[in-house]
């Protein structure tokens, strides 16, 4: 899944479009959800994902911002279950984040959508993914040469309050977890890609002040429910938690260390909960056997 | 968007040149039940969607249902009369067509109205038109089509109980003041959205 990949990169599939010979096939533009026919200038396209376009726009009137998350049909699909399948993701997702907003679990609300078309608008959320700011958070302390926590440090105090810092993320986002497992839905895909973090309203301009622990202040928000379903069985809740897990160990291994605290908070947060956490020891174990297998 | 005394005149994002919403509300209306019988008979001079403003939230909220209507025109997929009339429906959350009626639409009991006049591509209205002829027709105060004055007319009990979105674990019990009523808000634009896909 490529992030902020240029427009002009991505190839448009032939029956949206028919190449035109006098242009390569890179600068052909993207199939535009008709919605856009109108507008006077394109939309920003923020993310090209395998299934879905995420483009950043405006809902009634330019003072509201929104996302729209875009599935354009496929030349390789059949166009009838192509569509039957398109609209029975876009309905699901809406579905799903309808319920959770209305039970209180932090997820983008829903504007509108279009079954047919094949788009889904929602709430636009500031910040960034998790992905990003963990990056941000991490290069930040390599680059004024925080040693790893368990080696003697020449500035001790500093480097505790910046581990504090990502405790505390990892609590929160354990609690956000939780709360969604409480309400019945599991995810399906919990990446740190499809958490995000919104910088509180009342905060400072980000990036101002520089002193950088503010990096992952802010509040976890759910997104990117395209495989989400409705579920308490205690497995598929596992399974959330263990592919979190493994996204933490192979793009932030630093964090990873700091997934405990994740899960004593997801403990907390719903009743039955460590029903699912003594299921993800099972659930590490077949994924250990079959790595060994593999 | 232009303001001039009483009536707002709006273009929303997304659509075509052409379509064009004038938007006006009235408080102390004492002829609700002479406005629903032009629209029962079918009078062509009173194509209006008039709502009850008991049951909308804020400016967004009726947008969001005006915007909804004229896509649903545009795409050859209305569910009722006109594109008026779709514009009280496309308030409801479910299906049922009439129960929308009743419930957003003016009943001879209304006393706070709002009033939507849409300026079509092939149907076009000056706003001066419908400013006229409001004027003749509605015993009322104007006032202003802001947030302020919809906050102050709407019965958020009602709002809760026609978009079933009572107490229990709702995460708007939760939360209080400005942030409880955006949070209404939203869940009322999930609940249009996906109006007859079930919540
Ligand atoms: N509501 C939102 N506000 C702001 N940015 C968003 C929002 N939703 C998504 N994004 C951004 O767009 C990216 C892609 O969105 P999302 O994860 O929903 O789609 P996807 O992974 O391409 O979809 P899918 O896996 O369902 O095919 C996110 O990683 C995030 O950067
Ligand atoms: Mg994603």
């Amino acid at each position: 899944m490529s992030v902020q990949a240029p427009p002009a990169a991505i190839p448009t599939p032939s029956h949206i479009e028919p190449p035109n010979p006098s242009h390569p096939a890179s600068t052909s533009p993207l199939p535009l959800p008709p919605i856009f026919q109108h507008d006077p200038a394109p939309p920003q396209l923020i993310t090209q994902g395998a299934e879905a376009l995420l483009y950043r726009t405006t809902y009634l009137l330019p003072s509201i911002q929104c996302a729209l998350k875009y599935r354009p049909s496929k030349p390789y699909r059949h166009p009838i279950l192509g569509a039957r399948l398109t609209k029975h993701r876009i309905l699901s997702e809406a579905r799903v984040l309808a319920k959770c907003r209305k039970e209180g679990v932090p997820v983008p609300a829903v504007y509108g959508l279009d079954e047919r078309e094949g788009w889904l608008m929602i709430e636009w959320i500031a910040g960034e993914v998790l992905r990003i700011k963990l990056n941000e958070w991490l290069k930040q302390r390599k680059d004024e040469k925080v040693p790893e926590e368990r080696e003697n440090a020449p500035d001790g105090g500093r480097i505790h309050e910046g581990l504090h810092v990502l405790k505390g993320l990892m609590g929160r986002i354990g609690s956000a977890v939780g709360r969604m497992h409480g309400v019945g839905i599991v995810h399906g895909d919990l990446t740190t890609s499809n958490l995000m973090l919104r910088p509180r309203s009342n905060d400072t301009a980000e990036g101002g002040a520089g002193d950088g622990d503010g990096i992952l202040d802010g509040e976890v928000i759910l997104i990117d429910f395209g495989l989400a379903s409705q579920s308490t069985a205690d497995e598929d809740r596992a399974v959330d938690l263990y592919v979190l897990e493994r996204a933490f160990g192979s793009t932030h291994p630093r964090a990873e260390g700091m997934f405990s605290e994740l899960l004593a908070a997801y403990g907390k947060s719903f009743k039955g909960a460590n029903i699912v956490l003594k299921k993800l020891e099972d659930v590490r174990m077949r994924g250990r056997k079959r790595s060994m297998l593999g | 968007m232009t303001t001039t005394p009483h009536l707002q005149t709006f273009t929303l994002e997304h659509l075509p040149p052409g379509y064009v919403m004038h938007v006006a509300v009235y408080e102390n209306v004492r002829n609700a039940g002479f406005l629903q019988k032009q629209l029962l008979d079918g009078n062509e001079g009173f194509e209006y969607a008039f709502v009850d403003a008991g049951v909308v939230l804020s400016t967004t909220h009726l947008l969001a249902a005006i915007y909804r209507a004229l896509r649903d025109f545009q795409s050859g997929r209305m569910k009722s009369r006109n594109v008026h009339s779709e514009v009280v429906f496309s308030l409801s959350s479910n299906n049922n067509i009439s129960e929308s009626f009743r419930r957003f639409g003016i009943t001879p009991s209304t006393t706070n109205l709002i009033v939507v006049k849409i300026s079509l591509p092939s149907k076009q209205v000056s706003r001066d038109e419908v400013l006229k002829h409001l004027t003749e027709v509605i015993e009322g105060e104007s006032v202003d089509f802001c947030d302020e004055v919809l906050g102050g007319m709407v019965d958020e009990k009602r709002v809760r109980k026609v978009y079933k979105l009572g107490g229990g674990k709702s995460g708007i019990v939760q939360s209080k003041g400005e942030g409880e009523k955006r949070e209404l808000e939203v869940l009322v634009l999930g609940g249009m959205a996906l109006r007859g896909f079930g919540g």
